[in-house]
C-alpha cells in the first residue's frame, strides 16, 4: 500500500462522524444508537489494524507517516496545520484506544441497556474516541491541544452523565476545574514553544532542543508536567480522579483507567527530547511519579468503595508510568509498555467491578460483598487474572512491565536511583496488599450482603436498575455482551506482557521514536526481580492475614490515623479547601470589595459627574433665539481670535 | 473655454462691459441638479394648475421620478469617468464635477429619496373628516386654532407644496458640495436653506412649536449667512477673486500679480484669516458644530419628523461636502492656521453633544444632540487632511444619513392621542408591545453608538483611523471617550424599550404604508450591509476621494 497515510484521518473521522450522527440524530436513533456507536468505534479499530499491518511491512526507520489535511490558521509567521503523524508511538495508542474502546462499547451495550439516554452515552463515547485519537495523532502541539481539550470535554460529559445525581454533577465539575489548571500549563507551554521555536510541529520543535537554553526548556518541561499532572491525576492535581468514579463504570474503565488518564504519559514521552535536555524537569517528573505511586496506593488500601479503590490503584499505576517517563531514554519504552498492559488489566478490573455491581443491586461497598466467586464465575476468573496481572504475578503482563520499570528506576544511578527504586518496590508491595484486599473482600469469605437500601435515602442507584427496598441482592453472571469484553481483556492481561518482552520486541518497536538505552542497575536484574517477587508475597500475605483469615465487619472500623486520612483521600480535598478555596474566597472577597468601592466608585462617580455636567450645560439651551445668537457671535469672535493668534504664534 | 479664463467673469468686473464673454454651460455635467430644479419648477406649476384631488399623487410621482432620474444621471457621470479621470470644473468655474461631488450628490439623492417616502406617508395620522392626511398642516397660512384652519382641515386640504420645496432644497444641496467659487457656495446655501426654513414650519400637530422652530432656524440661519457673506467679501478683498482655484493660488503665494483696484487689501493675511474663519463659521453652523449648534435641538424637535430626518441627513452631507472642498481646495495652504481651531471645535462638539444628550428626555432632542456629537466625529476625519480623511468622511456621511432617516422614520410610528409620542418615558416597554419596531430602532441606536457589524462602527473606525494617521491621535482619544459617553444614552433607550414595564396608557405603534416601511427597511439594510461587508463602499469612497482643482 502506498497511500496508506491517507487513511490516518479516517481513524479520527469515523468516531467523530459517529458522535455527530448520534448527538444530532435525535430520538429516532434511540433504538439503534448503541449499534451505530459500536460500529464506528470498531471501524476505527479496523482502520488502525490495517495501518498497523502496513506499518509492520516497512523498515523500522520508514514507519512514520504524515498526512496533512489543510492549513488551519494560515497567518504570516504563524503556521498551524491540521496534520497527522502516525509513528510507532501513536500506533500503539491507536490500537489501545480503538481496541479497548471497541470492547468497552460492546460492554456498554449490556451495561447501559436500561438507560433512557443510552444513545447520548454512545455519542459521548464516540466523541471521546475521536478526541483521544486526535490527541495522539496530531503532528503538532496546537492540534494536540485540541484533542487534549476534547477528551476533557468528553470526560466532563461522561462523569456527569447521571447529572440528576448531585454527586455526579459535582464530580464532573471538579474534574473539569482541576483539569483546567493542568490545561493552563499546556497552553502556556505551547505559547512558550512558539516564542522559542517559532513553530508547533513536533519535528522542528524536538530537533531544535539542542540550540535552546536549558532554562527555557526546563520551564517548558515543568509546564508540560503540570499539564500531565492534571490529565493523569498526579500529585498535586490528583483530587478529581476518585470523584470521577461517579460516572458509569464503562467510562471509568475506558477514560479513567485505560486511555485518557494516560495522556500525560504520552505527552511526556512525546516531548522526550525536551526533558532529555532539561534534567531538572526530568527529575521533577520522576519525583511526581514516585510520590503519586505511593499516594495512590495508600488511598487504594483504605477505600471500601470498589471503584474508588481501583481509582487509587490507577493513580498509583500511572505514577509508575510517569516515574518511568521521568527516567529518560532508559524508561520511555517501559512507561508505554506498562501503559498498554495496564490498559488491558485495569480496564478488565473495572469491567469486572461493573459486572459485580450489576449483580449486586449497584452496591459499591466491598464490605457488603463476599463469596461472590460461586455466583459470578466468569467475572471471578477474568477479574482474578486482572488481579494477578496488576500485582505482577510472575509470567503475567504486569510482572514484565512493572519489573522493567523498577529495574530502570534503580538504573537511574546514584542516590536518586536507590530512592526511586526502593519507592517503586514499596509500591509493588502495597499494590499486592490492596489488590488482594479487593479480591478477598469481593469474591471470598462470608456473604455479607445487605438488603437494598431505601432509594429515597440513597438516591445514588444507577437508573434503570430496578431495586426494591429491602430486597436481598441476587448476584448473577452478567450478559454475554459484558462478559465477552472481559474475557478478551483477560487474555490481554495474561499474555500482552510476555509477548512484548519476547526478544524485547516492544522496545525495538518503539526505539525509533522514543530512543532507548539499556539501563544498568547497580545490582543485578535477577536480584531486583527476586525483590519484586518478595515484595509481592509480603503484601499479599499481610492482606491475607487481615482479610482472609478473620471475618470482615460490614461497617468499617475506625482505623488508625493513616487509615482515616487515606479514606479521605489523604486529606487532599481538605488541603485544597483550606489553601485554595479559602484563599480564593478571601481573594474574591477583597476583589469584590475593591470593585464595589474603588471601581464602582470611579464608574458611578464618572457617570454622576457627567450627568451633573450635562444638567448644567443643558440650562444653556434656554430656548431664546437671542441666547443662541450670542453663542454664535461669541463662537465666531473666539474662532477669529484663535485663528489670528495661531498665526501670531 | 479653459478654467483659468473663466475667472475673468468675476475678477474683471471693473473692466469695460463689452469684455464679458457669453457664459458656456456644460448642461450634461450639471444634469443632476438641473433635473431636480426642473422638477421643482414643474411642481410649482402643478400646485397652480392641477386639481387639488390628484395633486398629492402627481407631486409624489414627480418627486420620486426626478430623484431617481437625477441619481441615474450621477451614476452615468460617474460611469463616464467624471469622478476620476475626466473630473473637471464646469459652468465657467462655478461648479466642480469630480469624485467627491458625485459621491456626495449620489448620497444626497438616495437619502432624499427614502426621506421623501416618509413625506408621502398618509396612513399614520388618523383620517380627518374622511381624508387621509400626512404630517403637514392642512393650510400653512392659517393661524393655529383659527376657524380658517378648522375649515381647511374639514375640507381635507394638505400641504402638497412640501414636495417642490424639498426638491428646491435638494437642488441647493446638490450644488453646495460641488460649488467651486464662493458666490455659488453662498447661493447654493440660500437655495437649500430657505425651503428648509419653510418646511420646518408646516407641522400638522404642535404647530406653534413648529413655527417657533422655523423662526429660530430662520433668524439664526440668516445670522450665519451674514457672517458667511462677510467672510466671502474679505476673502475677495484678500485674493481679488471668489474662485477657489484662484484664492488657493494666492494663499500658496504662487500668484503675486496685484489687481490695481484692490491694491490696498490684496495679500493682507488678516483678511484671509478673518475671512476664512467667518466662512468656516457659516459652514459649521450648518453641520451643527458647537458652539454654533444651539438651533439644532429646538429645530429638530419642532420640525415635522420627516423633515427632521431629511434635514439631519442631507444637510449634513451637503455642508460637510462644502467644508471638505473649502479646506482641501481653497485653504490647504493655511492648514497650520485652521487645524488647531478645528481641533478645538471637534473636541467640544464631540464632548458637548454626547454630554448634553445624557439628560435629554425627548427622543427627537436626544437624536439632535446625537447628531451634534456625530458632527464632531466627522470633523475629526476632516481634520486628518489626508486622502483617507476625505474618503472616510464621505463614507461616514453615507452611513450616517441612512441610519438617521431610518431612526426618525421609526419615531413617526410611535404615536398616542396627541400625535407622535416623543417623550422618552412613553417609550418604556416598547419592546414588549412591538418587538419588531423596537428591535429595528435598537439596530439604529447601536449603529449610532458605533457597535461592530453596523455601519456606524465601520464609519467611526474609518474616520478615527484617518484622524490617527493624519496626526490627530489625541482627537481620536477624545472621540473614543465621547463614543463611550454617547453609548450610555443610546443603550439607555434600548434598556428602556426592552427591560422596563410598559405603561398602561402608553403609545401605540401605527402600522405604516409600504412607503415608510421601505424607508425603514432600506435604513436597516444599508446599516447592516455597510457594517458587515463595507469593503466595496469603502473602495468606492476612496476612489472618489480626490478633489479637482
Amino acid at each position: 500500500m502506498t497511500n496508506s497515510e491517507n487513511l490516518i484521518a479516517l481513524l479520527v473521522a469515523a468516531p467523530l462522524l459517529g458522535a455527530v450522527v448520534l448527538l444530532c440524530g435525535g430520538r429516532r436513533l434511540d433504538r439503534s444508537g448503541h449499534w451505530i456507536g459500536t460500529l464506528f468505534a470498531a471501524a476505527s479499530f479496523v482502520v488502525g489494524a490495517v495501518l498497523f499491518v502496513d506499518m509492520l511491512g516497512k523498515g523500522a526507520d520508514e514507519r512514520a507517516m504524515h498526512q496533512s489535511l489543510y492549513d488551519w490558521i494560515p497567518v504570516e509567521g504563524f503556521q498551524a496545520d491540521v496534520a497527522f503523524q502516525l509513528d510507532q508511538l501513536s500506533m500503539t495508542f491507536v490500537l489501545l484506544i480503538t481496541g479497548v474502546g471497541s470492547l468497552i462499547h460492546v460492554y456498554s451495550i449490556g451495561y447501559m441497556e436500561h438507560d433512557e439516554r443510552r444513545r447520548r452515552f454512545f455519542g459521548y463515547l464516540n466523541l471521546f474516541l475521536a478526541a483521544m485519537l486526535l490527541l495522539v495523532l496530531a503532528d503538532n502541539y496546537l492540534l494536540l491541544y485540541v484533542g487534549w481539550e476534547g477528551v476533557g470535554l468528553a470526560s466532563y460529559l461522561l462523569i456527569g452523565f447521571w447529572q440528576h445525581k448531585p454527586s455526579a454533577a459535582t464530580a464532573a465539575k471538579k474534574a473539569f476545574l482541576v483539569n483546567r489548571v493542568g490545561d493552563m500549563g499546556l497552553s502556556i507551554a505551547i505559547m512558550l514553544m512558539f516564542t522559542t521555536f517559532g513553530t508547533f510541529t513536533f519535528g522542528p520543535v524536538l530537533e531544535a532542543t539542542g540550540e535552546t537554553s536549558e532554562g527555557t526548556l526546563t520551564a517548558i518541561g515543568l509546564l508540560l508536567l503540570l499539564a500531565a499532572c492534571g490529565k493523569s491525576a498526579q500529585v498535586p492535581l490528583q483530587s478529581w480522579l476518585g470523584d470521577a468514579m461517579e460516572g458509569p463504570t464503562p467510562v471509568s474503565a475506558l477514560i479513567h483507567a485505560a486511555t485518557m488518564v494516560t495522556a500525560g504519559v504520552y505527552l511526556i514521552t512525546r516531548s522526550g527530547a525536551i526533558f532529555n535536555a532539561a534534567p531538572d524537569a526530568q527529575l521533577a517528573v520522576a519525583v511526581v511519579g514516585a510520590v503519586t505511586l505511593i499516594f495512590g496506593a495508600i488511598v487504594g488500601c483504605a477505600k471500601d468503595d470498589i471503584k474508588k479503590a481501583l481509582a487509587g490503584s490507577t493513580m498509583s499505576q500511572i505514577g509508575y508510568m510517569i516515574l518511568a517517563a521521568g527516567l529518560g531514554p532508559i524508561g520511555y519504552a517501559f512507561a508505554i509498555m506498562h501503559l498498554v498492559t495496564h490498559g488491558f488489566f485495569k480496564a478488565g478490573l473495572f469491567l469486572g467491578a461493573g459486572s459485580v455491581m450489576h449483580g449486586m443491586n449497584d452496591e459499591v461497598d466491598m464490605r457488603k460483598y463476599g463469596g461472590l466467586r460461586k455466583y459470578m464465575p466468569i467475572t471471578f476468573v477474568t477479574f482474578g487474572l486482572g488481579y494477578l496481572a496488576i500485582i505482577g504475578f510472575p509470567g503475567l503482563s504486569g510482572f514484565f512491565s512493572k519489573d522493567k520499570i523498577i529495574e530502570a528506576a534503580f538504573a537511574k544511578g546514584g542516590t536518586e536511583g536507590w530512592i526511586l527504586g526502593c519507592t517503586a518496590l514499596l509500591g509493588a508491595a502495597i499494590t499486592a496488599y490492596y489488590m488482594t484486599r479487593v479480591m478477598l473482600l469481593t469474591f471470598f469469605g462470608e456473604k455479607r450482603w445487605q438488603p437494598a437500601p431505601d432509594p429515597d435515602k440513597a438516591p445514588s442507584v444507577e437508573p434503570g436498575i430496578e431495586v426494591h427496598p429491602g430486597e436481598m441482592p441476587h448476584p448473577h453472571e452478567s450478559p454475554k455482551s459484558m462478559t465477552i469484553p472481559m474475557v478478551v481483556l483477560a487474555f490481554g492481561s495474561v499474555f500482552a506482557g510476555g509477548l512484548f518482552s519476547l526478544n524485547d520486541s516492544f522496545v525495538n518497536w518503539l526505539k525509533p521514536v522514543t530512543e532507548f538505552e539499556h539501563g544498568h542497575p547497580p545490582i543485578s536484574a535477577t536480584v531486583i526481580t527476586s525483590a519484586t517477587v518478595v515484595a509481592l508475597v509480603i503484601g499479599l500475605g499481610i492482606a491475607y492475614v487481615q482479610y482472609g483469615r478473620r471475618p470482615v465487619p460490614t461497617l468499617a472500623p475506625r482505623g488508625s490515623l493513616l487509615t482515616r486520612a487515606a479514606r479521605r483521600d489523604l486529606l487532599q480535598d481538605d488541603f485544597n479547601h483550606v489553601v485554595l478555596v479559602r484563599g480564593g474566597e478571601h481573594l474574591t472577597r477583597s476583589l469584590v470589595y475593591v470593585d464595589h468601592t474603588l471601581v464602582d466608585g470611579v464608574v458611578n462617580g464618572t457617570a454622576a459627574s457627567f450627568g451633573g455636567l450635562s444638567g448644567r450645560l443643558r440650562k444653556l439651551q434656554n430656548g431664546y433665539a437671542r441666547t443662541y445668537a450670542v453663542s454664535m457671535f461669541g463662537g465666531t469672535a473666539v474662532l477669529i481670535a484663535a485663528t489670528l493668534l495661531m498665526r501670531a504664534v | 473655454m479653459s478654467a483659468t479664463a473663466v475667472h475673468s467673469l468675476w475678477t474683471t468686473a471693473a473692466e469695460p462691459i463689452d469684455k464679458i464673454p457669453a457664459p458656456t454651460v456644460e448642461y450634461a455635467q450639471l444634469a443632476p441638479a438641473l433635473i431636480v430644479v426642473g422638477a421643482a419648477i414643474v411642481g410649482v406649476l402643478v400646485e397652480a394648475f392641477v386639481p387639488r384631488k390628484v395633486r398629492y399623487h402627481v407631486q409624489v410621482f414627480l418627486t420620486v421620478v426626478a430623484l431617481v432620474a437625477a441619481f441615474a444621471a450621477v451614476v452615468a457621470l460617474a460611469a463616464g469617468g467624471y469622478g476620476t479621470t475626466k473630473a473637471r470644473i464646469a459652468a465657467m468655474g462655478a461648479i466642480a464635477v469630480d469624485g467627491p461631488a458625485l459621491f456626495l450628490q449620489g448620497t444626497i439623492l438616495l437619502a432624499s429619496l427614502v426621506a421623501v417616502f416618509t413625506f408621502a406617508e398618509r396612513r399614520l395620522d388618523p383620517e380627518a373628516h374622511g381624508n387621509r392626511v400626512d404630517s403637514f398642516a392642512a393650510q400653512t397660512a392659517s393661524v393655529p386654532g383659527s376657524d380658517s384652519e378648522k375649515a381647511a382641515v374639514k375640507a381635507g386640504f394638505t400641504t402638497t407644496e412640501v414636495f417642490p420645496l424639498v426638491l428646491f432644497a435638494i437642488t441647493g444641496m446638490l450644488v453646495f458640495p460641488a460649488a467651486n467659487d464662493l458666490l455659488t457656495l453662498f447661493i447654493a446655501l440660500e437655495v437649500f436653506s430657505l425651503p428648509l426654513y419653510l418646511l420646518c414650519a408646516v407641522a400638522r400637530r404642535k404647530r406653534l412649536m413648529s413655527q417657533e422652530a422655523a423662526v429660530k432656524y430662520f433668524l439664526l440661519g440668516a445670522f450665519s449667512s451674514a457672517i458667511l457673506l462677510f467672510g466671502i467679501a474679505m476673502l475677495y478683498g484678500y485674493a481679488g477673486s471668489v474662485s477657489y482655484a484662484k484664492i488657493a493660488d494666492v494663499v500658496d503665494g504662487s500668484v503675486r500679480t496685484i489687481d490695481p483696484a484692490l491694491a490696498d487689501t490684496m495679500g493682507n493675511d488678516a483678511l484671509l484669516l478673518i475671512g476664512g474663519a467667518m466662512i468656516l463659521v457659516g459652514l459649521l453652523f450648518k453641520v451643527g458644530a458647537v458652539p454654533f449648534h444651539m438651533w439644532t435641538p429646538d429645530v429638530y424637535q419642532g420640525a415635522p419628523t420627516p423633515v427632521t430626518g431629511f434635514m439631519a441627513a442631507a444637510t449634513k452631507v451637503a455642508a460637510f461636502g462644502a467644508l471638505l472642498r473649502l479646506l482641501y481646495v481653497v485653504l490647504p495652504g493655511m492648514s497650520w492656521d485652521w487645524r488647531p481651531v478645528l481641533w478645538a471645535i471637534a473636541i467640544i462638539t464631540m464632548l458637548g453633544g454626547a454630554i448634553v444628550a445624557i439628560t435629554q428626555t425627548d427622543i427627537k432632542r436626544l437624536l439632535a444632540y446625537s447628531s451634534i456629537a456625530h458632527a464632531g466625529f466627522i470633523l475629526a476625519g476632516v481634520i486628518a487632511t489626508t486622502p483617507d480623511g476625505i474618503s472616510s468622511v464621505m463614507f461616514y456621511l453615507a452611513a450616517y444619513s441612512f441610519v438617521t432617516i431610518g431612526a426618525f422614520a421609526v419615531v413617526t410610528l410611535v404615536r398616542d392621542a396627541g400625535g407622535e409620542a416623543t417623550h422618552l418615558s412613553k417609550w418604556a416597554g416598547l419592546g414588549r408591545r412591538s418587538p419588531l419596531v423596537a428591535a429595528v430602532f435598537a439596530v439604529f441606536l447601536l449603529a449610532f453608538a458605533g457597535i461592530p457589524l453596523t455601519s456606524g462602527f465601520t464609519g467611526k473606525f474609518a474616520v478615527f483611523k484617518a484622524a490617527a494617521e493624519g496626526g490627530a491621535g489625541a482627537l481620536v482619544v477624545v472621540g473614543v471617550i465621547s463614543s463611550a459617553i454617547a453609548a450610555f444614552f443610546y443603550i439607555r433607550v434600548i434598556v428602556l424599550m426592552f427591560f422596563s414595564e410598559p405603561k398602561a396608557e402608553g403609545p401605540t405603534v401605527a402600522v405604516p404604508s409600504p412607503l415608510t416601511m421601505t424607508t425603514i427597511a432600506v435604513g436597516v439594510a444599508v446599516t447592516l450591509v455597510l457594517g458587515v461587508v463595507p469593503q466595496y463602499f469603502l473602495d468606492l469612497a476612496s476612489q472618489a476621494g480626490v478633489f479637482v482643482r
